[in-house]
């Protein structure tokens, strides 16, 4: 069984430590992934915007990369999401019956990293300790379109020394949105600054959720307003153990509490 | 002067000018939040909702597949009934048969029961061009006429106001338009009510002509149904002798029976109760109850266009009930007016591309007015999927018909996409990425459309190594 | 071409891909209200009673022989000193009552009934599950004006009258007849979306549910 790492082009640039605590994670856990270097974007921002053709463009290029393996696991669940509802969509807007195919193929091989562990893994305790006060915001794309449910709170909730703390009205949107954030910048700042002050409220020192582009909006919000919450991915949570220690410059909390 | 929403400028920049109004913010946050929580507590009463859900979506997509047929026949049944049925293919058309009608009965002050396709199409300014004076009688929609507003809500079209906006509106303008509100008005709910049933039932009592719209029409039998709060409904409805019925052709049910799906969702989904406290119902005209005079415009306006589109037809399943604007975050900032249109929130940001084509800056630019949330899809009565119909008609904007176009954006995206698919191109990008992260401040402000990022947020820190230079490097952290 | 014409043309060129069967539409909805065993008069009943107390309405369960009495009670506590009743309504349910009676007959000018304090009707069927009472204009309801312009509304129902939901009354009515589902009294959420009660139907109703 071959399993590869689609690390999404937002993690291989900007947010490196997610795809290596993947990897790190996944290899205590007994999966060894590869990592096809000619991989890219999923073209989730492409799609959202309108461009589809740009998009099945993409679409081939994934299933090209991609088309051989047995498992492709994406910590992210919005580009996780992209194979099975937008690259069909894409494929059809351009009449290209052969990529509808080869999609519909490739798009039940493709696992958003949460769900792979606790589903097809079996696992939530995976060893991991963390002690500080986390918080964790869904992102609409794990709550709506991957549908994860409690399955990242399950993880976390059993992560050895974590003071878990629920975030107020987390379901809404952190207003990032993709090219929304741009070209609405306005309104995608008023909800950011509600999503940000909700975080405070929490008095989390660290806020994870399972897609960095919503946790990169909500950072820079938090970052520009003087506000020292430190955002990571849920896996990068999920990879440390003992071994690691507590975070460097991040307060450790008394005992493991879960609220 | 009964207003329209004309020329008004593209989402971003409306919704940008409502995001600094901190009233309106606060006003409609508050609204919004209240009946939110109202709604999901009767939503999950019903261990059924779902397959309530599914059934009328069902309903609705077996009318617009034969709406021909269900027209006719509504059509058949309306005449068998003594009601006169009219047909009319825009806006213009509509106005000009409802002003016709009108000044048929030689009345110069008419009644109105709160419609949104009257609003849709400006029938209000459009009679008094002819000099009548049609006045609302809904409470929210009085309080627009009397504000000299703009509706910004689909069930509570004043959602924007407050209570003391709302008084002091009554303090001034009701006395221009009849009973004036008493000088100590203060702006308890309960005292604004009470000043609007003074002002009003005078109206009522001395109507001729009522003009209406319609929640349902039912095909097999030719009723109209319309679902209230207030009385003002049954008022308009019963006591003048002319009632005219101007409702969008898509509002047909095949049947009678299919009301009780219908019944049981919609104030449910639009006001969190389990049924309005009025519903009516009437088949044409009933000797010795109710006008003797009863006309039904059926008004296209744009909803076979909307027909047409194989992913936005959906949007024609629509009840008006309000709860994707109440849900939706982007809304909660903006209010409705942003959307410039009388059908503001989610259901605004398909609907209107849908029946006006997105040919002009500010409809193009509806279908981006959301993060693609799904908020919306999820409390949905008849099971609209906005986030699909958005993406389609972004897709026609972007690619397609449209005749908006964004050149700039496109390039840049299509330059993007051609360097990602590109092995050696992507990974130098990538690493040159990492180069440019060393120099750049994470505070820095960016240039041209990107600024909306940098307003209120830093930029990330691109760090110095990718991804894939970690895994070639370490040949995937094993060494 | 009449805009008919255009409208049906157009409707049937927009469809034109979809295929011509009718829409299947599933009906798994409840045909009772949740909770509610069907035919449980009794539980039926004491639903109908919660709902429709919970809109603000006055509701009082009433021996058939008490209602008279219940009646005059129900006019004598909102001060009322006229109420209409509708043509067909039992003469024996406001017998009892001191205020002055008006008939229907012939029919009160809008101004009349505008200064008339109350109406007494009966119903054709109520729903226990939305607290909703249904008026056809049959036998003892009326016109709609009667249960409308008047300011207090008392309504008897029989309990047999009340089907636990929706769709169980429902197709006992005929669509041909001006029909009013009632549930609560004249109410509004307008203003910043909380509810008051009364702006222009009946402000006050009471409901009678007799057995």
């Amino acid at each position: 069984m071959r399993t590869a790492l689609f690390v999404t082009c937002l993690n291989d640039t900007l947010f490196p430590r997610t795809g290596q605590a993947a990897v790190e994670l996944l290899r205590r856990l007994g999966v060894e992934v590869e990592f096809p270097a000619a991989q890219s974007c999923c073209g989730q921002m492409h799609y959202n915007t309108g461009y589809r053709a740009e998009t099945a463009k993409l679409a081939r290029h994934f299933v090209e990369v991609f088309g051989d393996y047995d498992r492709i696991i994406v910590p992210s669940a919005s580009c996780g999401g992209m194979p099975a509802e937008a690259y069909a969509i894409a494929a059809e807007s351009v009449g290209d019956d052969g990529l509808l195919r080869d999609v519909r193929r490739i798009a039940p091989r493709v696992h958003e990293l949460t769900s792979f562990l606790t589903d097809t893994l079996g696992v939530e305790e995976v060893g991991a300790y963390f002690p500080h006060r986390v918080t964790y915001h869904p992102t609409c794309h794990s709550l709506r379109a991957s549908a994860l449910g409690d399955r990242p709170y399950r993880l976390l909730r059993a992560v050895r020394g974590i003071d878990f703390v629920e975030l107020p009205a987390q379901e809404e949107c952190c207003g990032f949105g993709g090219t929304f954030s741009v070209k609405n910048g306005a309104v995608s700042g008023a909800m950011n600054g509600d999503k940000a002050r909700h975080v405070r409220e929490t008095g989390a020192h660290v806020l994870a959720a399972v897609d960095n582009s919503c946790l990169m909006n909500i950072g820079g919000r938090l970052a520009k307003d003087g506000h020292p919450v430190r955002t990571m991915h849920l896996v990068e949570i999920l990879a440390r153990t003992e071994k690691d220690g507590p975070l460097d410059g991040v307060p450790v909390t008394e005992g493991e509490r879960v609220r | 002067m009964s207003k329209v929403f004309l020329d008004w400028p593209a989402f971003p920049t409306a919704a940008e000018r409502a995001t600094k109004d901190e009233q309106l913010r606060a006003n409609v946050r508050r609204a919004t939040h209240t009946i939110r929580a109202k709604r999901g507590a009767l939503a999950a009463e019903r261990p059924d909702w779902q397959d309530l859900r599914d059934s009328a979506a069902a309903v609705k997509d077996e009318v617009l597949r034969h709406l021909d047929t269900y027209l006719e026949q509504l059509e058949t049944k309306v005449r068998e009934a003594g009601g006169v049925v009219h047909w009319a293919q825009d806006a213009e058309e509509a106005n000009r048969i409802v002003t016709g009608l009108v000044q048929e009965t030689g009345e110069t002050e008419i009644v109105k029961v709160k419609s949104m396709l009257t609003e849709e199409i400006g029938l209000d300014a459009a009679l008094e061009q002819a000099g009548i004076s049609a006045r609302e009688t809904d409470l929210a929609a009085a309080i627009v006429q009397l504000g000299d507003d703009l509706p910004s809500h689909v069930v509570v079209p004043a959602l924007h106001r407050n209570r003391t906006e709302i008084r002091d509106i009554f303090r001034r303008e009701m006395g221009r338009h009849g009973r004036p509100a008493p000088d100590d008005l203060g702006d308890d709910p309960e005292e604004l009510a009470e000043a609007a049933r003074l002002h009003m039932r005078d109206k009522f009592l001395r109507a001729k002509v009522a003009v209406s719209g319609a929640n349902f029409m039912i095909a097999e039998t030719g009723t109209l149904v319309i679902v209230e709060s207030e009385g003002n409904g049954r008022m308009c409805l019963t006591l003048p002798e002319t009632l005219i019925s101007v409702v969008g052709i898509e509002k047909v049910l095949p049947t009678w029976r299919d009301l009780e799906i219908f019944l049981q969702l919609l104030a449910r989904n639009a006001t969190g109760e389990r049924m309005a406290p009025y519903t009516s119902s009437w088949t044409g005209t009933t000797d010795g109850d109710g006008p003797r005079t009863f006309h039904l415009v059926l008004v296209d306006n744009g909803r076979t266009r909307a027909l047409a589109d194989p992913v936005g037809r959906q949007a024609l399943r629509c009840i008006r009930c309000g709860a994707c604007m109440n849900i939706c975050p982007v809304y909660e900032r903006t209010g409705g007016h942003a959307y410039g249109s009388v059908y503001p929130g989610p259901i605004g940001a398909i609907l209107n591309p849908l029946l006006k084509g997105p040919d002009d800056t500010q409809t193009a630019s509806l279908p981006y007015a959301s993060t693609l949330c799904g908020a919306c899809n999820e409390v949905c009565p008849v099971c609209i999927r906005f986030t699909d119909v958005l993406l389609k008609l972004r897709s026609d904007v972007a690619e397609g018909d449209a005749e908006v176009k964004h050149p700039a954006e496109k390039a840049a995206l299509k330059a993007v996409a051609g360097v990602m698919r590109h092995n050696p191109l992507w990974n130098a990008a990538v690493k040159s990425a990492g180069r440019a992260g060393a120099v750049l401040p994470t505070d820095m402000n960016l240039p041209g459309p990107l600024h909306g990022w940098t307003d209120s947020r830093t930029i990330p820190e691109i760090p110095a190594q990718s991804f894939r230079t970690w895994w070639k490097r370490t040949e995937g952290g094993t060494r | 071409m009449s805009a008919r014409e255009a409208i049906l043309g157009r409707i049937r060129a927009a469809v034109a891909d979809l295929p011509d069967d009718p829409v299947e539409v599933p009906r798994a909805y409840l045909r009772g209200a949740p909770g509610i065993t069907p035919g449980d008069r009794e539980a039926t009943v004491e639903l109908f009673v919660t709902r429709v107390t919970e809109y603000g309405a006055t509701v009082r369960r009433v021996p058939e022989a008490d209602l008279p009495t219940a009646v005059a009670a129900a006019l004598d506590e909102r001060a009322a000193r006229t109420a209409v009743v509708p043509d067909g309504l039992d003469p024996a349910w406001t017998a009892a009552w001191k205020g002055q009676v008006r008939r229907d007959v012939p029919a009160l000018s809008t101004a009349q009934l505008d200064a008339t304090d109350a109406v007494v009707s009966a119903c054709a069927a109520a729903v226990a599950d939305s607290g909703t009472i249904v008026l056809d204009a049959g036998p003892g309801q009326g016109r709609r004006a009667l249960s409308l312009v008047p300011d207090v509304h008392v309504c008897v129902v029989r309990e047999e009258q009340i089907g636990s939901a929706l769709p169980e009354v429902i197709g006992r009515l005929d669509p041909r007849r001006p029909i009013t589902w009632i549930s609560g009294p004249s109410a509004t959420a307008d203003i910043e979306m909380i509810r008051v009660q009364g702006v222009h139907g009946p402000r006050r109703l009471t409901v009678l549910v007799t057995h």
